[in-house]
């Protein structure tokens, strides 16, 4: 890392919206104001170079191959399963099973462990501001094992009830799967707490990391949970790759997900032997290119460290609270003080889809809607919310230019 | 309604309309206030039956046959979506279900509504027209047998 985490550096936003050729570009005829990084985050040139090289230079399909581009790419591959693991400090490189992404990670869980291990009676619990891919995965699983999902309620600013959690916890409990960083408010939550109380209770714990890979630092050892899923295209990274974290004990009694190709020993109609982890977890031709990219986005990351992006994302998450809170009838979903990046709101009389289109027509991209946590906006009695969400290379100044517009659509709507 | 009138007319009518604006701020305030403007619809309409799927805010929508004619009411929590109703209700309310079925629409796409809104919104907006056709196609129907 080029920066340690106690030299308070400046962060140079120009140097870095500079790397980011998307920023560039127009939208309804202003310059593109892009709020909707928890969606997904734009990608560094860094990034993009990496996989146009990729494909110019040493296309091959890895592992196995002996000529010498599937030996540079089963190389280039390795490398970023090598710097997932340092990025997210996993004890050993088998431990990292590259996936599709968070949901695919969860997934893998809930097939391969879930029906290995959830028994009828049993209980899972996750809470109410699951993201849908961390509720559906368990509710399928429960339904097929005759198992019972829990659900830890929040509190009006959008925290865990712990104490509630802490009741739900019994024998019973076999899984608890919680979001370290809700996509919808932003709201950090005390995993170290959950995984502590749901290891004294038995209770294996996933912790699902998409918003929070981007923002935290991900000690997967310090924070001793047993899965970690994340997506890459979070992160400043490509779409369609991500990973699943696992305790090599755990993943080594779990059987394969998916089958086919690259995760077998020795195959014959007598009988298959799978491959040693990671291998066991990845059928078929992975996606070779994006996990090349993945390396870059890591890169990047570390190049300006984590330390210098929360401080210079927090600037801007204390700046846009503060101006949102100024406007009339403007309601904070999710004011927990413990938060990150997210800024989600209500406004009085106002419909969020309406909010999203005269911003849209003024060049910034917000997100609104449920968000893929319905029942989270169930518990708050909305149909949806408008969603503000920020990354490195947004600044105070398009913070203004969202509040000046916003001001303005409230004006049109009422 | 307009009863004598056709749906090119009315729908010719509102791209002139539309053609005085010089933006999009403009246009949306036009819309806004159109949909400010729209009959409420009574509460004992807003049932799942009458919603409309594939919309981000909510769409309710309903007709009543009159004389051979098809008269719509609708209406949304949102108010923009509320304005391209009341627009679809301007030139399809009063028509008879088979040119209700016929028509084209093309004013849509000549204001620059599919192209301004995001896909998920103008899949929303389509969804509206399908629904109308819908009411005209199962009046048709009905009126046949």
């Amino acid at each position: 890392m080029i920066y340690s985490a106690t030299i308070q550096n400046k962060l140079d936003v120009f140097a870095i919206r500079k790397q980011f050729p998307v920023l560039n570009r127009e939208v309804k005829g202003k310059p593109l104001v892009y709020f909707d990084n928890a969606a997904t985050t734009q990608k560094p040139q860094s990034v993009m170079d990496v996989l146009v090289d990729y494909y110019s230079g040493y296309n091959a399909n890895i592992h196995r191959g002996i000529h010498t581009l599937a030996e540079e790419a089963t190389a280039a591959f390795e490398l970023s399963r090598d710097a997932v693991q340092k990025f997210i400090n996993a004890a050993s490189r088998e431990e990292i099973i590259f996936t599709k992404g968070t949901t695919e990670s969860i997934n893998l869980v809930a097939y391969s462990w879930g029906r290995q291990n959830i028994k009828a009676g049993d209980e899972i619990i996750i809470s109410t501001m699951e993201h849908h891919s961390n509720i559906v995965p368990w509710q399928i699983l429960c339904q097929e094992m005759d198992a019972v999902l829990k659900i830890i309620p929040v509190n009006d600013h959008g925290e865990l009830l712990m104490e509630e959690f802490e009741q739900l916890l019994s024998a019973k409990t076999k899984l608890v799967s919680i979001v370290h960083v809700s996509n919808a408010m932003g709201v950090v939550n005390p995993v170290d707490k959950i995984i502590e109380s749901a290891h004294k209770a038995g209770a294996v714990v996933l912790i699902d990391g998409a918003q929070s890979t981007v923002h935290l630092d991900i000690d997967v050892q310090e924070m001793d949970c047993d899965f970690f899923a994340f997506s890459a295209h979070k992160f400043y990274g490509p779409t369609g790759i991500g990973g699943l974290y696992g305790k090599k004990q755990l993943l080594e009694s779990m059987p394969p997900f998916l089958s086919g190709g690259e995760m077998i020993k020795e195959v014959s109609f007598d009988g298959t032997t799978y491959a040693d982890l990671p291998y066991k977890f990845e059928a078929g031709t992975p996606n070779i290119a994006d996990t090349i990219a993945l390396k870059a986005a890591i890169d990047f990351i570390n190049q300006i460290g984590k330390e210098n992006i929360r401080r210079h994302e927090n600037e801007l998450l204390a700046h846009a609270t503060a101006q949102l809170r100024e406007i009339e009838g403007l309601k904070i979903i999710g004011d927990a003080q413990n938060k990150i990046s997210v800024v989600s709101f209500v406004v009085d009389k106002v419909h969020p889809q309406d909010l999203g289109i005269l911003l849209d027509n003024a060049g910034i991209a917000v997100r609104t809607g449920h968000h893929c946590t319905q029942p989270l906006m169930q518990r708050f009695r909305i149909p949806g919310t408008v969603r503000a969400s920020f990354a490195v290379y947004n600044t105070k100044e398009e913070i203004d230019v969202m509040v000046t517009s916003l001001r303005k659509a409230i004006k049109m709507l009422l | 309604m307009n009863g004598s009138r056709t749906i090119e007319a009315t729908e010719n009518e509102i791209v002139e309309e539309f053609s005085l604006f010089d933006s999009w701020d403009d246009k949306y305030e036009y819309i806004i206030d159109l949909g400010k403007k729209l009959h409420p619809l009574d509460e004992k309409y807003k049932i799942d039956e009458n919603r409309v799927r594939g919309c981000q805010s909510t769409v309710w929508l309903t007709a009543d046959y009159e004389n051979g004619k098809i008269f719509y009411k609708a209406d949304s929590d949102a108010v923009i979506v509320k304005g391209l109703i009341s627009m679809l209700i301007r030139v399809l309310s009063g028509q008879e279900p088979d040119k209700i079925i016929k028509a084209n629409l093309d004013f849509i796409k000549e204001i620059g509504m599919m192209s301004h809104l995001a896909q998920t919104r103008a899949n929303g907006l389509l969804s509206m027209v399908k629904q109308m056709k819908n009411y005209a196609l199962a009046y048709k129907l009905k009126n046949a047998n």
